[in-house]
């Protein structure tokens, strides 16, 4: 998994490679300046002339200074890399989904992909500015010290002896002990989240069921017990400063009365004042990059399960490729399916088509009725290869659609998809979906045919209209013969309407129809429908149930022979037809 | 539109005091017992300068001696009290910090609660004019701002400050000029705070706007992904999006510089001002300066190494308050939102009019009684002659010159007059926007009527209690809301007395228990992510078993069947009917073969009824309806 993030970094590698330059030459300058000013605090003390202290002077504030240059492109680079590192992820993970295939998109929700793509990224961009910047300061800073403290105090050193394997050992008992604890409270407080949303959402229901007293008692008895859990796992972490301030009280001690007796006992030969104030220094130094290490083992656990669910979707293997040598032209709008059979998953138990034979000559109109679940939406899904036969083969054009080369065949064959979409930005611009080099007079042809270019003249901004976020400010009919224009702009070979008139009124829906009749005569058209009047004058109507073909032929031809059609035929049009 | 760090405090402040505030009322005793423990372990922790001055005397004194007996002698008692002060203090600061870890998730519960709470009180206004994606930060970021300030920047800014002014006194104590040397480095650290930090929080603002604006994109995007495929957009979409990832990337990194490059200019100024002290001290001993201090000791290497080590200290907390600032102004932003969500003002109901069992006495009267009998009646108490008098509860609903309007001076309704006997079948029927839905919003008072009166029973509803006018109403909507849960608990939570046995009837009632009953674990089937799992049709069948449950006389369905296809419409068409038996039925549907057998049947345009009548008679007037009935304009 870490493989899969590493190849992230790409062009970031200098920034990364050189925050942990700056990141060693930071902790040598930070190691050495106690040692400097130990030596000019002696040099002080010893009542060296004045010149000598100064340049010792001199030297200190130029490692400062070099440290502070460090120490600030450290940051600087680190934030770099890091942003940088995260884009690439980001980027990474879109450019994959893009190349899912609707069985690779089935398997994830949009809240989930949303979430991995903000919230997840954001946790890994942390958690490898952390590494980058702490990973490598934490033991080095440690190791130099412990060098640095051992050559300089000698047996005062002895104080780390003991204060380095108390603090470690405390330190991961209480990250052992807390995290398991953090982990299930942590997920029970994402669960807590989700249901406050579903109660805003519901806030109908709820107000609807008077039901405000049991939803306050449902949420206090989930946030307290959310509270006394948290609780548990913060009282085990808390423990980490008293810890801390205790080694750090017995180095003090340590230091002062050893120092004090090693001093006096040697006249003040081995070891002097500075010195003493070094190690303290030392001490402190080693102590944070221990609290440093168990803050970035924290850290990386917690960005743990993010960098899971990232990894997830970088590894999850598009389900359809190009064939090589793929065809690239079709060469006309025929479709067959010959023994198809198609499952969603190859654990379910049944076939969601089962046995599809059909042949649809170019050019014609075929209309599909079925109850919900009867499986049209997933014949016509096959046609374009949104998703592989199970069994048999769908040929367009006189060839199998796994021959094609994907974006050639999905040209020619146009879907308005049922759960269809618009996206914010302009009438025009969504209208381009269908072909970016569309002249005007394309697209108004195009909403001329699919009746929506009077509606969209009617708005004082006409095409330049601004549609917000999905579709939300056009009317439900409105949005649909938007999308069948969309569909039509490709001039495909095929055009697939799934439900999607469903909201638009049945004259209108004529209307739509007798322009596909007159001037796209050559495409095939097929529509899913739930009124019988929208299929009514096809050239084939096929009855779907239970993910077969049950009855096919014309609307004459069914109301002799299909039970289904005629029940169908008659719930529509009782009443109307007593009135008429 | 980008304010200054200072400006956004000023702003907020009074919400970062109504958070300390809410923080102290909590736990009037625990908090400054907390805060005490603070200020003790801070002082204690300015003291070992003290020592070390103390103990580097004894050294020099006997140094040239090297008579380690007599000078531990002198040493002993000094460690001893040092050791003796470092006890007490790890006490104090494992008490604080033990308590700091209670109060802060015990705060955060009390918060949630206040803010939950407060929330189901809201009139349904409040949820129509704020987007759920807002309300929902309200519990997590910015409850997190405040826990951030509760529990990080409350302790370390009250132990910053009270070292800060410890070591400064003890400074003091020792010598002026030096302290004036430090407070030279000091100003310097607070001139790269403000324009380092202020640079930090302005593009941690922006950031805050990128992350935004990437998510509604992911989410456009991440729903019409099946859009795309089809249209082979992908490179378009990539190419948007790397647009947005770039804008990110560049505050992103930008907000991140600022604030990682400030820790190292804070701390190696601080190590500047360390050496420029060691020098200026130098001079001092060397030229045997006169020492001016509150102690009026002579300055010597005795007191510089301690001095220099306070140093380290003074500027270490100015650093760690300086880290604090960022959080503070974010907190002060998340703090003023979640005071807004709790000052909002609850959804008033004066109604005192209420809904109980009811008994029918011999005479023929009605009375009220404990035990449930399946009978209800309205207990209206009379205020001017303290009698209280039952009226049973039957379901007839009028509604007389009605007018409302959502947003003053534009009217949505117009003289709406609707009589329902009990028992009856009422649809309005209209193009989006015609005022359909907001008939029922207002019979079950979501919203207040402006103008004229909706009685229920003949009792003006505004006197009746919300919640009770509502139990008295069963809701049925378009959009199906599903709690997280078994099947079961869905369906019960029309009535929560419901037992297993009643719930499994409302479900075959509404034609569910089919589906329900091929699901993996039947009614025990758990719902996840509003029923996710299950089909828009089945999701609605589950309303309607939940409405069903409540067994109210009077129900409202709302498009309740728009999602399941018309055959199936047909096969619980029978179990619908059955459910609107003897209720009265108010329908809103843009099937009209859905509408067709009601008793009577509105038109509604623009918010005025103009057509009313039976199926039958408004086909024979070939108006409106009939023009809709044939298919020539457009419902939704």
């Amino acid at each position: 998994m870490i493989k899969t993030f590493v190849k992230c970094i790409r062009e970031y590698r200098t920034p990364t490679l050189l925050t942990l330059f700056f990141i060693i030459l930071e902790v040598f300058l930070e190691v050495l300046i106690p040692t400097r000013t130990a030596d000019l605090v002696n040099s002080i003390k010893a009542g060296d002339p004045m010149g000598g202290v100064v340049k010792m002077g001199l030297i200190l504030v130029g490692m400062a200074l070099l440290s502070l240059c460090c120490g600030g492109g450290a940051g600087f680079m680190g934030a770099k890399a890091s942003a940088g590192f995260a884009k690439n992820v980001r980027g990474d993970v879109f450019r994959r989904i893009q190349s899912f295939s609707f069985e690779n998109i089935d398997k994830y929700s949009t809240a989930s992909l949303v979430t991995r793509l903000t919230t997840d990224i954001t946790n890994v961009q942390m958690a490898f500015m952390m590494t980058i910047r702490a990973a490598v300061r934490a033991p080095l800073m440690f190791t130099f010290s412990i060098v640095m403290a051992w050559r300089m105090g000698g047996s005062l050193a002895a104080t780390f002896l003991v204060i380095v394997p108390v603090l470690l050992i405390g330190l991961i008992v209480i990250a052992r002990k807390a995290m398991p604890a953090f982990h299930s409270v942590f997920r029970r407080y994402d669960r807590m989240n989700e249901s406050v949303e579903e109660n805003v959402r519901g806030m109908r229901v709820v107000k609807g069921f008077a039901r405000e007293n049991y939803e306050k008692e449902k949420f206090a008895a989930a946030s307290e017990s959310i509270a006394r859990d948290f609780t548990k796992a913060e009282r085990i972490v808390a423990l980490n400063n008293p810890l801390m301030t205790l080694c750090m009280n017995f180095n003090m001690v340590f230091v002062l009365l050893v120092g004090a007796k090693l001093i006096v006992t040697n006249k003040g030969t081995t070891i002097d004042v500075g010195q003493i104030s070094a190690m303290l220094t030392y001490g402190m130094q080693i102590l944070m990059s221990l609290m440093m290490i168990s803050m970035i083992y924290v850290m990386m656990t917690i960005s743990w399960e993010s960098m899971k669910r990232i990894s997830e979707v970088l590894n999850e293997e598009p389900s359809l490729r190009n064939p090589e040598n793929p065809v690239t032209e079709v060469s006309d709008g025929s479709i067959d399916f010959e023994g198809v059979s198609f499952k969603y998953s190859a654990q379910a138990e049944k076939n969601a088509l089962d046995q599809i034979d059909l042949h649809i000559p170019s050019g014609a109109t075929v209309g599909i009725l079925g109850g919900t679940g009867s499986s049209k939406t997933t014949l016509i899904q096959l046609i374009p290869r949104l998703y592989d036969v199970t069994e048999g083969s769908v040929k367009v054009g006189g060839v199998d659609v796994r021959d094609y080369d994907i974006e050639t065949l999905r040209s020619a064959v146009s879907v308005v998809l049922q759960k269809n979409q618009l996206f914010s930005g302009t009438v025009r611009e969504n209208l381009r979906w269908g072909n970016p080099e569309a002249t005007e007079e394309e697209i108004r042809e195009a909403c001329r045919l699919a009746q929506a270019d009077e509606f969209v003249m009617a708005h004082e901004d006409g095409y330049d209209r601004h549609i917000e976020q999905g579709g939300s400010n056009v009317s439900g009919g409105q949005k649909q013969r938007l999308c069948i224009a969309r569909a039509l702009l490709k001039k495909p070979k095929i055009l697939i309407l799934d439900d999607s008139t469903s909201a638009v009124d049945t004259r209108t829906d004529a209307l739509i129809r007798k322009g596909f009749r007159d001037y796209i005569p050559e495409t095939t058209k097929i529509i899913i429908a739930q009124r019988v009047a929208s299929v009514e004058d096809a050239d084939l109507i096929l009855v779907m149930e239970n993910g077969r073909i049950v009855d096919r032929g014309t609307h004459e031809e069914l109301m002799q022979s299909s039970e289904i059609y005629r029940e169908i035929y008659q719930q529509q049009t009782k009443g109307g037809e007593e009135d008429a | 539109m980008h304010k200054s760090r200072g400006e956004m405090l000023k702003e907020n402040f009074g919400a970062i005091k109504w958070t300390l505030k809410k923080f102290f009322g909590y736990y009037p005793r625990l908090a400054p017992l907390a805060m005490i423990c603070i200020l003790f372990s801070a002082i204690v922790a300015a003291i070992p300068s003290v020592f070390i001055q103390k103990i580097l005397e004894v050294i020099e004194k006997w140094v040239e001696s090297g008579d380690w007996a007599a000078a531990k002698a002198e040493l002993l008692p000094y460690i001893f009290l040092l050791i003796g002060l470092y006890v007490v203090s790890i006490c104090s600061l494992t008490l604080e910090t033990q308590l700091m870890a209670v109060m802060t998730q015990g705060f955060l519960d009390k918060m949630r609660r206040e803010m939950f709470n407060g929330m189901q009180d809201l009139p349904i206004r409040y949820f129509d004019t704020h987007q759920h994606g807002d309300i929902m930060s309200f519990y997590t970021n910015d409850i997190d701002t405040m826990r951030q300030l509760v529990s990080n920047s409350l302790p370390s800014l009250v132990r910053s400050v009270a070292i800060v002014l410890a070591v400064f006194f003890i400074m003091l104590w020792y010598s002026l000029w030096m302290t004036l040397v430090l407070l030279l480095g000091v100003a310097a650290m607070f001139f790269v705070t403000k324009t380092v930090g202020g640079g930090s929080a302005k593009y941690f603002m922006r950031q805050q706007k990128s992350v935004g604006a990437m998510e509604g994109f992911a989410q456009e995007m991440m729903s019409g992904q099946k859009v795309v495929k089809v249209f082979c957009h992908e490179e378009q979409s990539i190419e948007d999006f790397d647009k947005v990832n770039g804008e990110l990337f560049e505050v992103s990194y930008k907000a991140n510089a600022f604030a990682s490059t400030l820790g190292p200019i804070i701390s190696n100024i601080g190590n500047i001002l360390y050496v420029g002290l060691a020098l200026v001290g130098g001079v001092l001993i060397l030229t045997k300066a006169p020492s001016v201090s509150l102690s009026g000791m002579v300055f010597d290497i005795t007191v510089l190494v301690p001095f220099l080590n306070m140093s380290r200290q003074f500027t270490g907390n100015v650093n760690q308050l300086s880290q604090q600032i960022n959080s503070i102004v974010m907190a002060g932003a998340g703090a003023q939102r979640v005071l807004s969500l709790v000052n909002e003002a609850p959804e008033v109901d004066d109604g005192y009019v209420t809904l109980v069992n009811a008994k029918v006495l011999p005479d023929g009267s009605v009375t009220e009684t404990a035990e449930h009998t399946g009978h209800w009646a309205w207990r209206h108490p009379h205020t001017a002659d303290g009698s209280v008098t039952y009226t049973p509860l039957r379901g007839d609903v009028r509604m007389v010159d009605v007018d409302f309007a959502y947003v003053e001076d534009k009217p949505v309704l117009h003289d709406i007059s609707v009589y329902a006997e009990p028992g009856q079948k009422v649809a309005f029927v209209g193009a989006t926007g015609a005022g359909k839905t907001t008939i029922t919003n207002l019979i079950n008072r979501f919203y207040d009527i402006a103008d004229g009166k909706i009685r229920y029973d003949g009792i003006n509803i505004n006197k009746i209690k919300k919640a009770d006018l509502r139990r008295s109403l069963g809701i049925v909507l378009q959009e199906t809301n599903l709690f997280t849960g078994t099947v079961m608990e869905n369906i019960r939570y029309g009535n929560l007395d419901a037992s297993d046995e009643d719930c499994i009837r409302a479900a075959k009632l509404a034609g569910a228990d089919d589906f329900i009953t091929r699901l993996p674990q039947g009614y025990e089937t758990q719902l996840q992510n509003n029923g996710a799992n299950l089909s828009q049709g089945q999701r609605q069948l589950l309303a309607i078993a939940r409405a069903a449950v409540a067994d109210p006389p009077v129900m409202i369905l709302d498009e309740a069947t728009s999602s399941i296809d018309t055959r199936t419409e047909a096969i619980v068409q029978k179990g619908m009917d059955k459910l609107m038996e003897g209720r009265t039925v108010f329908v809103i549907a843009h099937r009209l073969s859905t509408v067709m057998n009601s008793d009577v049947i509105m038109v509604l345009d623009h918010g005025r009824i103009i057509e009313r009548g039976s199926h039958e008679k408004l086909i024979a007037e070939k108006g409106t309806y009939y023009q809709l009935y044939t298919g020539a304009f457009e419902l939704e």
